[in-house]
């Protein structure tokens, strides 16, 4: 199979600012205060692996361990300090739920809005939109101001807009834990379906239940290194003995 | 996108490193999400405002008037009777100037913010950048646009008869200031993320800029103040050959032609203008470049 995420020793290190102000900076490198200004720490380091095209990767870890990050770096969202990352087609998913929809827009417009933020054409968003708002189950209030609906509707019609794009990788950053039941267990088969289409989902979840369910492979970080890399149902014994 | 050369059969051809756009290039082959991104901006700007769009021709026309009170009749700019030194219809030359200068301070304040403003999305998702700097210019030429159409409709009453020169100059004077609002626009907008200082200068900045160009009084005021050099270093500001443009659009036909350019206007200091504002362009593309790639961890 082709590879379709290819990431060799990443390093990515955060600076903590402690000022924002240019008077401070100025005012602190005058004193010699120097070290103040900010502090560095490790968000991940020398992490490598390669995805297969249509495997099913879960990324886990505890809160902090560089997960997050880690899934922003296959996105393009944030440049590694060292080390490579590529990725081969459209690279698409939820990482935060509804990130580019405004409020007071319609849910037409936002259909729209964050279709085209994540890379859909004109075209694909006019032939997909019926399929979109089906999906959502939105219905009639697909012309409200989206600051009305209720967080499922709003989770519903980002998810429902996401799936939508048709990437050839899915990122998923901790969103089935909103929406009820019935919804959770349709994305769930949609998630499914875009994977046997032969699509690449990487996964951020602590739902190890879920995660156990949709996903082959597990990931799992520690303080920004790679600590186990196979079968989900052991990597996931390895986070419920740790 | 840039492709990575990779030997063949092993299953890494056509792999790209994501998050590496084409910078301003990539605004182009994103003309639609531009166009979405303009029009949230209009919607959203004047939700629940019961006249909407008209402030973009209330703001203007109380700034015109108070300018015009002030500087016009109390202070004695405009030719009168009383007043033969000042200059023929002054209202119409302040208008030409007030809506480029307007345009510039709209275009270059929003752009210097829209970063910061646009912070969760850029965290999140990616896209490219510079689209957000650049749809700010966009909205504000929107609104410059309704300002040019009261600036024409007066001008025809005052007896405008433009020729197709100077119709022209104000195209490229119109040119030159928006390239100059979106170079400066990415270079601020791309500071401010690191030090929220940037805004409150680009602000200090729009101050003096209606009065650091021939908005309010003439070019020849600088001259005769001050000098050939005072007045080469003024006309070096890209600003103020644009406004001057459209003084020499707008205003000179309903002046009868009378008042003079400055001294080898067309022919030096409009290409150096522009050339100031391509260059300005391409400063804020590198800058932005070098800065963006942290964008996502400084927001």
């Amino acid at each position: 199979m082709p590879i379709s995420i290819d990431i060799k020793s990443i390093e990515k290190r955060f600076v903590l600012r402690h000022t924002r102000s240019m008077k401070e900076t100025f005012l602190w490198l005058l004193k010699g205060r120097r070290g103040d200004l900010y502090k560095k720490f490790s968000a991940l380091e020398g992490v490598s692996f390669t995805v297969e095209q249509g495997e099913t990767v879960a990324l886990l870890g505890f809160n902090g361990s560089g997960k997050s990050t880690l899934l922003k770096h296959i996105s393009g969202v944030m440049l590694p300090d060292a080390g490579t990352v590529r990725t081969r087609g459209r690279v698409a998913g939820l990482i935060e739920v509804g990130a580019g929809f405004h409020p007071d827009l319609s849910g037409r417009d936002n259909v729209f809005l964050n279709g085209s933020i994540l890379g859909m054409s004109e075209k694909e968003i006019r032939e997909q939109f019926d399929s979109i708002v089906e999906f959502s189950e939105i219905g009639e209030f697909i012309d409200t101001e989206v600051r009305f609906y209720s967080s499922g509707m709003y989770l519903r019609l980002a998810f429902a807009v996401a799936v939508h794009t048709n990437p050839d990788i899915f990122l998923i950053d901790e969103i089935l834990a909103v929406g009820d039941e019935p919804f959770q267990k349709k994305c769930l088969a949609k998630i499914k379906e875009l994977n046997e289409a032969g699509k690449t989902l990487v996964v951020v979840s602590h739902d190890l239940d879920m995660v156990s369910k949709v996903c082959d492979r597990g990931i799992v970080l520690e303080r920004g290194r790679v600590v186990m890399d196979g079968e989900v149902g052991d990597a996931i014994a390895h986070i419920r003995a740790s | 996108m840039k492709m990575d050369v990779s030997t063949p059969d092993d299953g890494t051809v056509g792999l790209v490193s994501p998050g590496r756009g084409a910078g301003l290039r990539d605004v182009l082959s994103s003309r639609f999400l531009l166009k979405l991104l303009v029009d949230k901006e209009i919607k959203v700007r004047y939700r629940g405002s019961v006249i909407g769009l008209l402030w973009s021709y209330v703001k203007p026309g109380v700034q015109f008037i108070v300018f015009y009170i002030a500087l016009g009749i109390f202070l004695g700019l405009e030719q009168s009777a009383r007043n033969p030194g000042g200059l023929p219809n002054y209202a119409i030359y302040l208008f030409s100037g007030i809506v480029l200068v307007n345009f510039f301070s709209e275009a270059l304040g929003n752009a210097s913010r829209s970063i910061v403003m646009n912070g969760g999305l850029i965290k999140k998702i990616y896209l490219p950048r510079e689209l957000f700097p650049v749809s700010a210019i966009w909205v504000s030429a929107i609104h410059f646009l309704p300002q040019i159409i009261i600036l024409i409709v007066a001008c025809l009453f005052a007896g405008w008869t433009p020729s197709v020169l100077q119709l022209g100059a104000a195209v490229v004077g119109f040119v030159i200031v928006a390239l100059m609002a979106t170079g400066l626009g990415l270079i601020f907008g791309a500071v401010n993320v690191y030090f929220r200082d940037a805004e409150n200068l680009v602000d200090l900045l729009l101050m003096v800029a209606t009065w650091a160009s021939p908005v309010l009084y003439a070019w020849t005021t600088v001259r005769d103040q001050l000098g050939q050099t005072a007045l080469n270093i003024y006309l070096l500001n890209p600003l103020t050959v644009g406004v001057e443009t459209f003084h020499y659009a707008f205003w000179m036909p309903t002046a009868d032609q009378t008042q003079a350019l400055p001294p080898s206007f067309l022919s030096l200091w409009v290409p150096i203008a522009l050339a100031l504002s391509i260059v300005t362009l391409v400063l804020g593309q590198l800058l932005f470049r070098r800065l963006e790639g942290r964008f996502a961890q400084e927001l």
